[in-house]
């Protein structure tokens, strides 16, 4: 089906809410909590960027894979990884999804389709061809997303992937998250070129740059390539053009530091993605101010659950490590 | 029990598991070439087809990547890097990528993953077509690291690898291709993580790896006529290391000659020297330990310095004299 006949039903929109709210809440919390120094670990918040990982991952079933990056919060919510195990990665409990080993730039949850996620740019690149590739020597029905920044277009492997992904026609899906910045860096200053979804054209693959903003545009987008590659149709590049609220690492927004300015970052902020989708439901009917309400109480109960579980969990035993158990499967 | 020749082990072992596991697939560089990877590959496109027999566009990265993420699904690839120097590529996704994961990810996930690079020097083929890259695979945590001597080996350790949840790093030489010995035609492993003695002696031990195995038994050879009795220990595993048989060995005869195909600095000797003298038998050496590698130095291309440049038998046989002061 083509984006523009598709139609979303309005309990998939209100789950495509819910699952920005979820993220966006977590995201807050967090910040507070690295502000506050009770999370050490580097968080690299993914607030103002909800609607593509969400868009996407509505599209997916369970054993389709998403591979991710060192901002992974996002795409480990949206594929439904569960958030106190989240919660607790980033206290660096036992109870964390990585029990404490992996921190927040290293998620993974193999039961919901989460086979990790890697802090080294565009490292996980290759690994979605190959899991791609595996499907497609498996016969299996599934699909491998790769989520990815801006900064990672500039890394040789983003192109030997397109390359080998489009030569063997694996059912793969590039989503380049365009946030403009390459950690402190804007992109133009590190691209020649900066029209990220042409670069698909090289490898005859088709790319596409759409609204990251827009949830209902990213589901469609989503949706087209995903039903496509399915069907044995390839890969495709999707830019999706965003922005993060926060700076590059941690809950500051860098404008301190000189990196970006609070016009540009007013100007994102105004077009929300949770707002703008909130603000259409309202009017739609398809969420009344009473059921808003008891969504955002919801959200923020599990929330504190989840820090709650966090906080009282226990830490892994440096014993354990010490004779390098957990190195090696055995 | 019948002969057959190291390569010829390595292409018996692949047309074997492949048959029987359809979870396994070859990906690389010349998998379909009749030349680029010896005659290791021979007839596996025509049995197994184009869907598990992968040669790949020189992208050795990705491709490494590839086989790590379908290692994540459920599949058990090898992935081919026909000479060790193009491994530098590969390296982010062989270091950072295989060897973190199960860790990383607090055991939830591991990568049984056979990262096969061979030895290909001599020929006048000079500095980046010649590397034996062992060290530094071995210094990497959650990596296993593999070189076997001989045909039995060469199989066995290939079997194991594959059959193994973890990344292992298989490492064979092209100087070893033609060497003929027993190999079962049934399909088996040999343990990784265990060492074997090669020839049993009493006056000195010399550790080796790969090639330099047979080195070491040609030295031990020309010893026995002076009267030596030289202990040859082949390591055939770098990590986990045989540590035990090490110790025994050393304890017994006092004195250690170390003899690697890598370079000196950092190099698998070090390491072994470092073991024994983080022992109790580094008290009972009787002669301070020897390292027979290469100089730190690239690989020449000219065959008068290429045949200063490789250790052989005979610098073994010097080394044993020196330790022995003979």
């Amino acid at each position: 089906m083509k984006r523009t006949d598709i139609n979303i039903p309005s309990e998939v929109l209100r789950r495509v809410y819910e699952t920005m709210l979820r993220v966006r809440k977590i995201e807050e919390r967090v910040a507070e909590l690295v502000s506050k120094k009770e999370i050490k670990c580097p968080v690299h918040l993914y607030i103002g960027q909800e609607a593509v990982a969400t868009g996407v991952c509505a599209n997916l079933q369970r054993d389709d894979y998403v591979f991710s990056t060192h901002r992974s919060h996002g795409h480990y919510i949206a594929k439904g990884g569960n958030i106190k195990s989240l919660m607790a990665e980033l206290y660096g409990k036992e109870t964390g999804c990585s029990r404490g080993r992996g921190g927040s730039m290293h998620l993974a949850s193999p039961e919901v389709g989460l086979p990790g996620s890697s802090a080294i740019v565009a490292g996980t690149i290759p690994l979605a061809v190959g899991a791609a590739l595996a499907f497609s020597i498996q016969k299996r029905n599934a699909v491998s997303v790769v989520f990815f920044g801006d900064g990672a277009v500039n890394e040789g492997t983003f192109y030997e992937s397109l390359n080998f992904a489009s030569l063997k026609k694996l059912p793969v899906i590039f989503i380049c998250e365009n946030n403009l910045y390459s950690t402190h860096m804007p992109i133009s200053d590190c691209l020649a070129n900066t029209d990220i979804y042409k670069k698909a054209d090289i490898f005859n693959m088709p790319g596409i740059r759409i609204d990251g903003n827009g949830v209902v545009e990213i589901y469609k987008a989503a949706k087209e390539a995903v039903d496509n590659a399915r069907k044995g149709g390839g890969p495709i590049l999707i830019e999706c053009m965003t922005y993060r609220w926060r700076g590059h690492v941690g809950p500051n927004d860098d404008i301190d530091k000189g990196l970006r300015s609070q016009e540009e970052l007013d100007c994102w902020m105004n077009r929300c993605p949770i707002k703008r989708l909130e603000k259409n439901l309202l009017k739609d009917g398809i969420l009344s101010e009473s059921e808003r309400i008891q969504v955002y109480k919801e959200i923020e109960k599990e929330v504190e659950d989840a820090l709650l579980f966090a906080k009282e969990s226990p830490y892994p035993d440096p014993n354990e490590d010490k004779f390098y158990n957990g190195v090696f499967k055995s | 029990m019948r002969k057959i020749s190291y390569v010829q082990a390595i292409n018996e072992a692949l047309h074997q598991v492949i048959e029987r596991d359809k979870q396994i697939f070859i990906i690389g560089q010349g998998v379909t070439s009749p030349w680029y990877v010896g005659t290791t590959t021979v007839g596996l496109i025509d049995r197994f087809g184009q869907e598990r027999i992968i040669d790949t566009p020189v992208s050795e990265n990705t491709v490494t990547g590839a086989a790590i993420g379908a290692a994540l699904a459920e599949m058990r690839p090898i992935v081919v890097h026909p000479r060790m120097d193009f491994m530098y590529y590969a390296l982010d996704q062989i270091a950072n990528h295989a060897a973190t994961w199960h860790y990383m990810f607090g055991g939830q996930l591991s990568v049984p993953l056979t990262i096969w690079g061979i030895i290909n020097r001599g020929g006048e083929q000079a500095a980046q077509h010649s590397q034996a890259l062992q060290a530094i695979f071995t210094h990497i945590p959650g990596l296993k690291v593999v070189m076997p001597s001989n045909p039995y080996d060469a199989k066995g350790l290939l079997v194991a690898s594959i059959k193994d949840d973890n990344p292992v790093v298989y490492i064979d030489d092209r100087w070893l291709y033609e060497y003929v010995g027993d190999v079962p035609e049934e399909i088996y492993t040999v343990p990784i993580g265990k060492g074997v003695i090669r020839r049993k002696g009493k006056d000195v031990t010399v550790v080796a790896i790969s090639y330099m195995v047979n080195e070491a038994i040609k030295a031990s050879e020309v010893l026995e006529k002076e009267g030596l009795n030289v202990e040859v220990l082949d390591l055939r595993s770098l990590k986990p290391l045989d540590e035990n048989l090490l110790l025994d060995s050393v304890k017994k005869t006092g004195r250690l000659i170390i003899a690697d195909g890598g370079w000196k600095t950092c190099g698998i000797g070090a390491e072994i020297s470092a073991k024994i003298a983080e022992s109790n038998i580094f008290k009972e050496l009787k002669a301070p330990i020897i390292r027979v590698s290469l100089l730190d130095v690239p690989a020449p291309a000219s065959s008068v310095l290429e045949k200063a440049y490789y250790r052989k038998a005979e610098d073994i046989v010097s080394a044993v004299r020196k330790n022995l002061e003979v």
